[in-house]
């Protein structure tokens, strides 16, 4: 059985891969369509399954894998432990609901279409399994060159424009980490076949042959590189306006998948490489993130467009994460975990939301709507849901992740936590002022012609909405599954 | 025996389809409640564990409830008072249809649920979820009606004041994480040895700043008299039975941490809030016009007595007054509910008058509520605001004449509504006052049962002197425990000021009386108008807070965010694409830009290997 347990993170890359090349073969728009939601339904069993043989110990554990590229010490090393059983569930979980949501919505050449959202998948699979610093970056830009592809061919008006921004910014930060991973690499010891090597776990230990000077700067060419993906306050610029012109099944992915990218990256390759310099940024880096977070908040008060409004009360959420992450303590990690599942779910309910909008009135600014409860009570009372499991209500799934969060950023520094405690009222206000000014009210002309939700956007918000409740009511299973790779994290700090 | 409660409450959830199963799980709680009150009498608490809620590293916190004195007496008021609002709404909300409705019985639900959590929970996590539960369902049920934009504003205002209250309760949460490692109520209690006064000073000021936003004290109160906006069985389930003396149950049931030495300072602050908060509502309340506004400032003002028992210590007699509070306020709430029924909507005191012919019933249990409030015996009020005035008295002699005289104010304020809208002749309009009726049973009959609890409800707190057992403080000793007067003041001392207090009462009420007798609109001028106008705090807030926010983001996104940040960033890509261009002529586009640096890349790599 363990065997079968080692051969999951395969079948997750292969499964998504294969569809997308075979959309590609097949040219075919009708079953294109169809391909995709059965492979990533696929793909979802795959992921499920691989739930219940979870070996959620130490990474150390998997075997080798394939070796890629011998001469160099690159080996197609991939596996799962806890945040990566997350977050490939998060993957194959997304998938289907967008397929799902955006059934209705035709592209054109949707063959393409598919086989990119499906290529990126299998990316985001690589990504969140990779056990080796090559085969890590070569899936980083597996997932995102695809989007590149996405959004400025199927984007909004001034799609070229932001995808340029978006790729300048993240071709900036995959640079860096390349320079980053090549030097790590350099250091690194020799193997039976090679003289040094891209496996993590000789990554894990280089610290040891660095000197501070050198953790430091190395440490800053990969945090600008997951700072950028992620993103956090001063980097995030290109993320509403990728949002805002990405087709929004894209944005979807952006924001509910590849936004944990820069995340789980900083976790997996950041803060155990480089201890030294954790200790010595992680003040100022929680407390940019915070700088960040609240900046990001009091913006999104301001936004007009639904879509920029979510680019930015997502900014501020993952600002929380990378406080929380650099206070680095188990409590505030473990709620970074619990933080990467819940924001994916509630941001991808939320752009569900305004996709259904956007695609029967064709507007998006909150200013020209209004009284959509009257007409669509069904959809309001989802979008209330999500809206307030985005805000963090109790007994909603992102409780508990903030309440970590909030509880170790509080052990870490009683100030930087009583600051960020403002983002709380600040999400209420925008939060609410979003519901009450597109949702309640009278009807108006945009309004008027709006439908209630069809069974297939029923089928994707209900998942998304019983998701929220499970894991705001019972969130153990997470933590249970989390718990050995915080540990490891974070070694013993409480 | 939690269990079964926590089943009904959990049952509560599910959509209603009709008024009758609203009502009917709403009632099964309240007899399981009495049940369980008669279960803890003998000083018995049971604690029932149900799963861990998050159990990790070295936090642990589980979905825990908890019964004991205190939390019965909550639950009876709560259930109670709760089951006759509900069925006074299955009459007040008829003309809503039948979706609508069935909603408004879930939120009702879903708040009488949330507020169980609350007194149930055995840490204070769980007090926690039901504490923004109940903050939730206000913001639901005040924006009701939601078509309408005021109504929703005032829904919103009341959410976020309350997230802000929310924010102190939370920090003081991890306050107590961060030294205890727990929020079980007995550990806690147990441990706070090991809390230094700083910490202990620290905690229940930021529990108190929670409570300021729950239970409307200065300076978070300007979101109830806004949350007027809703139906008025929910001004009477938020404003009597529920979610306002959550503030009071929390530092109630932390009164352990309360009242410890180092949190005098924390005492002598709750004291002066309380009683500031009562004085300015109260000199509200007597210029407002619309009856509902009054009640709300009303409530306000009785918060803030409250309070001010707890800061001096008196656990007991606040809750007596909760409770006391809870019976005349839902009646006075509900009456003016079957008054504003009758008016067909019409809320302003100043165009009734002279509805006691039409609405006998009404008038009569309205006026009992007056004389709870106003604190006349032998009515309820009178009792547990005696308590009150007492411990100010004994405690601090300023505090008590200032609270004497905030307590005048109530009678004043209480009786001009009174006389304004049963006595002298009729100011509405024609059609209004062929409209005037009776409202229908549904109605009448909780306001007779709520009209006799406003009676004898007081009887339970009947003090030593008045040959009374003060049954309710031996009720309550095994939480609270009974502190022992300093200075005992004297008998005589004692029924003097008893009398002295009720003279007054009747002077003021007797002083509205004389002035609304033959009532004229007119202008207010002065510090009238300044009363009318609130003492404009909204406006205050508005200027302070809201727009200096406001315009900060707009500075941030238009010239931090567009020039700065993007401005710089597109500065690089309009190099980068210069850059771009030049290659070009080696590749095509952006992609090939990319697939070039790609290559490069994996050529330095080779190249490195190959030295190395």
């Amino acid at each position: 059985m363990q065997q079968l347990g080692l051969r999951f993170p395969e079948l997750l890359i292969w499964s998504p891969l294969i569809a997308g090349l075979l959309c590609f073969i097949l040219k075919n728009d009708k079953n294109s369509k169809a391909i995709a939601l059965v492979s990533s339904l696929i793909t979802l069993v795959i992921s499920s399954a691989s739930l219940f043989y979870a070996n959620n110990k130490q990474l150390s554990g998997l075997e080798e894998g394939y070796v890629w590229m011998k001469y160099i010490g690159a080996s197609f090393n991939i596996g799962l432990d806890g945040m990566g059983h997350i977050l490939t569930f998060l993957t194959a979980f997304s998938f289907p609901v967008i397929f799902i949501a955006t059934y209705k919505t035709s592209y054109k050449d949707s063959f393409a279409f598919y086989g990119l959202m499906l290529l990126a998948q299998a990316g985001l699979m690589g990504v969140f399994t990779a056990l080796d610093a090559l085969v890590f970056y070569f899936f980083w830009e597996l997932a995102l060159i695809p989007v590149y592809f996405l959004s400025s061919r199927w984007g909004g008006e001034k799609r070229i424009q932001a995808t340029f921004k978006f790729f300048v910014y993240t071709f900036a930060g995959s640079l860096l980490m390349l320079i980053g991973i090549i030097y790590l690499y350099l250091q690194t010891p020799a193997t039976a076949y090679s003289e040094h090597s891209f496996a993590i776990n000789a990554f894990y230990s280089i610290h040891f042959n660095l000197t501070f000077v050198q953790q430091y700067w190395l440490f800053w060419l990969f945090f600008i590189a997951f700072a950028i993906k992620m993103p956090v306050f001063p980097f995030h610029t290109w993320q509403p306006d990728a949002y805002e012109q990405s087709p929004t099944a894209v944005t979807m992915v952006l924001s509910g998948i590849m936004v944990k990218m820069g995340v789980y990256a900083i976790l997996r390759w950041l803060v155990p490489v480089f201890p030294a310099a954790m200790d010595k940024y992680n003040m100022l880096i929680a407390a940019l993130a915070i700088f960040g977070m609240i900046y990001a908040s009091i913006i999104a008060i301001k936004q007009d467009d639904l879509k920029r409004l979510v680019a930015y009360s997502s900014i501020a959420h993952i600002g929380l994460m990378c406080a929380a992450i650099f206070a680095s303590g188990q409590i505030a990690v473990q709620g970074v975990m619990i933080q990467m599942f819940s924001h994916g779910i509630n941001i991808i309910g939320l752009w569900i939301v305004i996709e259904l909008i956007e695609r029967q009135t064709g507007v998006r600014k909150i200013s020209q709507l209004g009284g959509i409860a009257h007409k669509a009570p069904v959809l309001t009372i989802m979008l209330v849901i999500i809206a307030l499991a985005n805000i963090a209500l109790p007994l909603t799934n992102a409780f508990v992740g903030e309440f970590m969060m909030f509880n170790g950023l509080f052990k870490f520094n009683i100030w930087l936590a009583a600051v960020a405690g403002i983002s709380i009222i600040l999400a209420a206000v925008y939060t609410l002022n979003m519901v009450q000014k597109v949702f309640y009210g009278e009807t108006n002309a945009v309004t008027e012609s709006i439908k209630e939700i069809a069974w297939n956007e029923k089928l994707a918000l209900g998942v998304l909405v019983i998701a929220i409740f499970f894991v705001g009511v019972y969130p153990q299973p997470l933590f249970n599954l989390t718990k050995d790779v915080v540990l490891m994290i974070t070694g013993n700090k409480n | 025996m939690g269990f079964l409660i926590n089943g009904l409450g959990r049952k509560t959830l599910s959509k209603t389809l009709s008024g009758i199963i609203g009502s009917g799980v709403v009632l099964g709680s309240f007899l399981i409640s009495l049940y369980v009150f008669f279960s803890v009498k003998g000083g018995n608490t049971h604690v029932a564990h149900y799963f861990d809620f998050i159990n990790t590293a070295n936090l642990k916190i589980g979905f825990d409830f908890q019964v004991d004195q205190l939390s019965a007496i909550f639950l009876l008021i709560i259930t109670g008072v709760g089951f006759l609002i509900h069925v006074y709404s299955t009459s007040y909300m008829h003309e809503e249809d039948n979706k609508d409705f069935a909603k408004y019985f879930a939120y009702l639900n879903l708040f009488v649920f949330s507020m169980l959590l609350l007194v149930l929970g055995a840490n204070y996590v769980i007090m926690f979820i039901g504490w923004e539960g109940v903050g939730l369902c206000s913001y639901l049920l005040i924006g009701y009606w939601f078509k309408n934009t005021n109504y929703t504003n005032a829904a919103k205002k009341a959410f976020i004041m309350n997230r802000i209250g929310d924010l102190g309760f939370l920090l003081a949460v991890f306050w107590l994480f961060s030294k205890l490692h727990t929020s079980d109520f007995h550990t806690v209690f147990a441990g706070i040895a090991q809390l230094s006064k700083t910490d202990i000073i620290g905690i229940t000021i930021l529990l108190f700043v929670g409570a300021t936003g729950k239970s409307a004290q200065i300076p978070l109160y300007t979101w109830l008299p806004d949350a007027m906006a809703g139906p008025t069985p929910v001004s009477a389930l938020i404003h009597a039975a529920t979610m306002v003396t959550a503030g009071i149950y929390m530092i109630a049931r932390s009164n352990v941490l309360y009242s410890s030495e180092a949190a005098e300072i924390t005492r002598l602050i709750i004291s002066i809030i309380g009683l500031a908060t009562a004085l300015l509502a109260a000199s509200i309340a007597i210029k407002q016009n619309d009856i509902k506004k009054v009640l709300a400032y009303s409530t306000v003002s009785q918060l803030g007595f409250m309070f001010l028992a707890l800061g001096c210590g008196n656990y007991t007699a606040a809750v007596f007054h909760v409770m006391t509070h809870a019976f005349f306020k839902a009646l006075l709430f509900l009456g003016s509910g079957s008054v504003i029924h009758a008016m067909g909507g019409e809320q302003d005191i100043t165009k009734m008058g002279g509805l006691n012919k039409y609405m006998r019933i009404t008038q009569l249990t309205f006026l009992i509520g007056c004389l709870a409030i106003a604190g006349c015996p032998p009515f309820s009020g009178f009792f547990s605001k005696d308590a009150i005035l007492m411990s100010a008295f004994e405690h601090n002699k300023v505090f008590y004449v200032l609270a004497l005289f905030a307590a005048m104010m109530t009678a004043y304020y209480m009786f001009r509504i009174y006389f304004l809208t049963f006595n002298g002749k009729f100011r509405g309009n024609q059609e209004q006052e062929h409209h005037l009726h009776e409202s229908p049973a549904a109605m009448t009959m909780p306001l007779i049962v709520l009209a006799i609890l406003a009676i004898i409800g007081g009887f339970v707190g009947v003090p030593h002197i008045l040959g009374g057992h003060n049954e309710i403080a031996a009720f309550l000793q095994p939480v609270i425990p009974v502190h022992e007067n300093a200075v005992p003041i004297s008998s005589t001392t004692e029924y003097g000021l008893m009398i002295g207090t009720t003279v007054l009462m009747f002077v003021a009420a007797l002083f509205a009386y004389v002035q609304n007798r033959n009532f004229v609109a007119k202008e207010n001028t002065g510090l009238g108008k300044v009363l009318e106008n609130k003492w404009y705090i909204d406006e205050l807030y508005d200027t302070i807070i809201i727009k200096p926010v406001q315009s900060l983001a707009s500075f941030l996104n238009n010239v931090v965010e567009k020039k700065g940040i993007d401005g710089f960033v597109n500065g690089m890509g309009k190099a980068v694409n210069y850059g771009s261009r030049q290659v070009r002529l080696l590749q095509s586009g952006h992609v090939g830009v990319y697939v070039l640096l790609m290559v490069i890349g994996i050529l330095i790599l080779f190249i490195v290997q190959m030295f190395l």
